[in-house]
């Protein structure tokens, strides 16, 4: 990119400098630290000039907004069009409480729904199940039938609104729900927009919501994507998700390797069941963290979009430059938020959310001060939501597209974090994929030893958390904070009995007789979901027949 | 004390969150205790059994879903019918401050919070292990 004889020149320039003025000043002055690293403990030198960047060619590399490869974003005028999506993830208590929430939120000027159902909602148990016991509506919404859904959206128009639903190994169930709600309001499935998690990967690595093996849960997700690109077209049919990798500890490039290592399993997936790539890659998207270290986290964004470009069109021949675009939810780092001087996860926030528009993200959820408490309370909720405002509307970043670009750090980074992260894809290759590398626990174990790294970094000081490592203060213990009624469980269990009583029994043996019939053979299972869903049968029914099928996964435990 | 501490590291409930019950599990270890760990989704029952058969002298439970209040002290009870008196529980996680007095009525005998040093959960179970 740059004129030979001026690099040298430039080279010349640096080592003179470095000479009269660096070292004269560090004889005197040492810096603070023997080696700079980021966030991730990538190495960061004093300086970045042209002569890190030399070998970078624009058009190759970097190119324009909305043309392969993508670095510099998705869309030709990114947020001077519009801006991403602010979506708050919410859902707590029953159907009614969260209804509440949503609306709130869409006053508060919100523009898209995210829904958080509760661990039995997303392990597939009903609220009565042994299992669910003081788990119900905790850290999300219970939904136990096509009822609860009724009320989940009641008064929310879903032709209006997009609606991303956090659910995975039963998310075929919950969409199915979600579309027969719209076709109650009269709205035609055709048009629905929102996005299903859907990654039972990440899962098996770092979440923990898993119910069956890989074999039947890939089927399972490959069924949605031929359903949806047929009748539900508008609709995302995966968010693959860095998000909770990164949560789990992973670094920065592990995020982005890790990520695309399980986008790259679910694209073999889909070709292996006869679908064409670009009849299903469109609606792929991803989902990924925004930490504290601003700057790599922006060249992290960056990287991953050009290596997914890469991917798309290198590796899978795809035609559609949809399909080698790489578009993301982002969720600022809950891990990063402390107990102690609760109201500074304000800043880090900010700094996060910085990160993640920089970073071109298509939508964004700030998370609340309170997070490291308990679930947030409302005033919580809107001071997060405002972050997102203010960035929006006050701080000017939104009004060039990749503003950033052309740092020579940035770029830099970009190249380092992207060449990382496709030798860890080459690794996972070599291991036999994605699935090979999980089930013989080498991804979680990667993940384990940067977690524990990174822990121990703290507790020498060598990695300074502000008011928890140093800066700390005496504090009193956070009294405001939100809790979920106990009620609730009682509740929600009260409603499955009564909807047991009043529903067409007879009705639920069949559609659910049906339903086991097809799991045995290799039909796509979306419709009989559907039926099944429409006639009243429970999360839990149609999951454990599900369960007697395809059994269930058992965890890897590796320590 | 002629053999290692035995921590039994468990995960109650359907709560996927095992980052810090895997640091925890590292650290000890690397202080010289044996731990086992159960995995995720741990009924109390299972984590009693586990107990038992491992002979362990603590149980450190980790829950980040809010399901604390129900689950932490179900284990304890759990411990108390088979006879067991003897093993140190403490738990650990997203535990608002106001539930921790009620915990430790329960019979959890600490509860450690978000910030917590791995360093101050290696001294305390050195510190207070029953045998």
């Amino acid at each position: 990119m740059f004129d030979k004889n001026k690099l040298e020149e430039i080279r010349l320039e640096k080592q003179n400098w470095t000479k009269n003025n660096v070292e004269k000043t560090i004889s005197r002055f040492p810096e603070r630290k023997e080696s700079f690293k980021t966030g991730s403990n990538l190495e960061v030198k004093r300086l970045y000039t042209p002569d890190d960047i030399e070998d970078l060619d624009y058009n190759e590399k970097l190119g324009f907004p909305g043309q392969y490869p993508f670095t510099r974003g998705v869309q030709p005028t990114m947020y001077r069009g519009r801006l991403w999506t602010m979506r708050q993830y919410a859902g707590f208590a029953t159907a009614e409480e969260s209804n509440k929430r949503y609306k709130y939120l869409l006053e508060q000027g919100q523009t898209g729904l995210s829904v958080a159902f509760d661990l039995p909602t997303q392990i597939g148990y009903d609220s009565d199940h042994p299992l669910s016991e003081g788990e119900v509506g905790k850290v999300g919404v219970a939904i136990d039938s096509l009822k609860d859904m009724e009320i989940l959206f009641d008064g929310i128009p879903l032709d209006k609104v997009s609606t991303s639903m956090t659910i995975n190994a039963p998310a075929s169930v919950l969409l199915a729900m979600y579309i027969a709600v719209a076709e109650k309001q009269g709205v035609p499935k055709g048009s629905l927009r929102g996005t299903i998690q859907n990654d039972i990967l990440k899962e098996y690595i770092a979440r923990g919501t898993y119910i069956f093996p890989p074999k039947a849960s890939m089927r399972l997700i490959t069924n949605i994507f031929e359903y949806c690109s047929k009748e539900v077209p508008k609709w995302n049919t995966i968010s693959i998700s860095g998000y909770h990798i990164r949560e789990a500890g992973a670094t920065a490039v592990q995020e982005v390797a890790f990520t695309l290592a399980d986008g790259i399993a679910y694209v073999e997936a889909a070709i292996e069941a006869g679908l064409d790539v670009d009849d299903f890659a469109p609606r792929l998207s991803f989902f990924f963290n925004a930490h504290n270290d601003l700057l790599e986290e922006v060249a992290k964004f960056r990287a991953a979009r050009r290596l997914w470009a890469r991917i798309m069109k290198e590796r899978f021949h795809a035609k559609s430059e949809k399909s080698m675009m790489l578009k993301f939810h982002t969720q600022t780092a809950g891990s990063t938020l402390t107990a102690q001087q609760p109201d500074n996860n304000i800043v880090r926030v900010t700094i996060q959310t910085l990160a993640a528009v920089l970073g071109g993200t298509q939508s964004l959820h700030t998370n609340s001060r309170d997070e490291a408490l308990a679930l947030p309370t409302e005033e919580s909720v809107r001071i997060a939501l405002r972050t997102q405002q203010i960035v929006a509307y006050e701080s000017g970043v939104t009004e060039t597209i990749d503003p950033l670009a052309g740092s020579y750090y940035i770029e830099s980074l970009t190249n380092k974090i992207e060449e990382e992260a496709m030798n860890y894809i080459k690794k996972i290759d070599e291991l036999g994929g994605a699935i090979r590398a999980i089930e013989s626990g080498y991804i979680q174990k990667e993940i384990q030893d940067a977690a524990y790294n990174y822990q121990m970094e703290i507790e020498s000081g060598k990695r300074i958390v502000v008011g928890v490592n140093k800066f700390q203060i005496e504090e009193e213990g956070h009294k405001d904070i939100l809790r979920v009624d106990p009620e609730v469980e009682r509740l929600q269990r009260e409603k499955l009995k009564a909807l047991k009583e009043e529903r067409n029994n007879k009705l639920v043996e069949d559609v659910l007789m049906k339903l086991k019939e097809k799991a045995n053979t290799s039909e796509n299972l979306m419709p009989y979901i559907l039926d099944a869903v429409k006639a009243y049968a429970t999360l839990g029914e149609i999951c454990g027949v599900l369960r007697e099928v395809f059994g269930e996964y058992e965890q890897s435990i590796i320590l | 004390m002629d053999r290692p501490i035995r921590v039994l590291v468990a995960k109650p409930g359907l709560d996927g969150h095992d980052r810090g019950a895997k640091v925890i599990a590292r650290a000890l270890r690397d202080a010289g205790m044996e731990v086992i760990y159960t995995g995720l989704r741990q009924t109390p029952e299972q984590i009693v059994q586990a107990a038992i058969q491992e002979d362990v002298d603590v149980v450190a439970m980790s829950i980040l879903s809010g399901a604390h209040n129900h689950l932490f002290p179900k284990v304890v009870n759990l411990l108390r019918e088979e006879g067991v008196d003897d093993v140190l529980v403490i738990g650990g996680g997203v535990i608002p401050e106001d539930d921790i007095p009620k915990l430790k009525e329960a019979g959890i005998e600490e509860i450690f919070t978000p910030g917590t040093s791995t360093k101050d959960v290696v001294e305390y179970i050195k510190r207070n292990v029953k045998r």
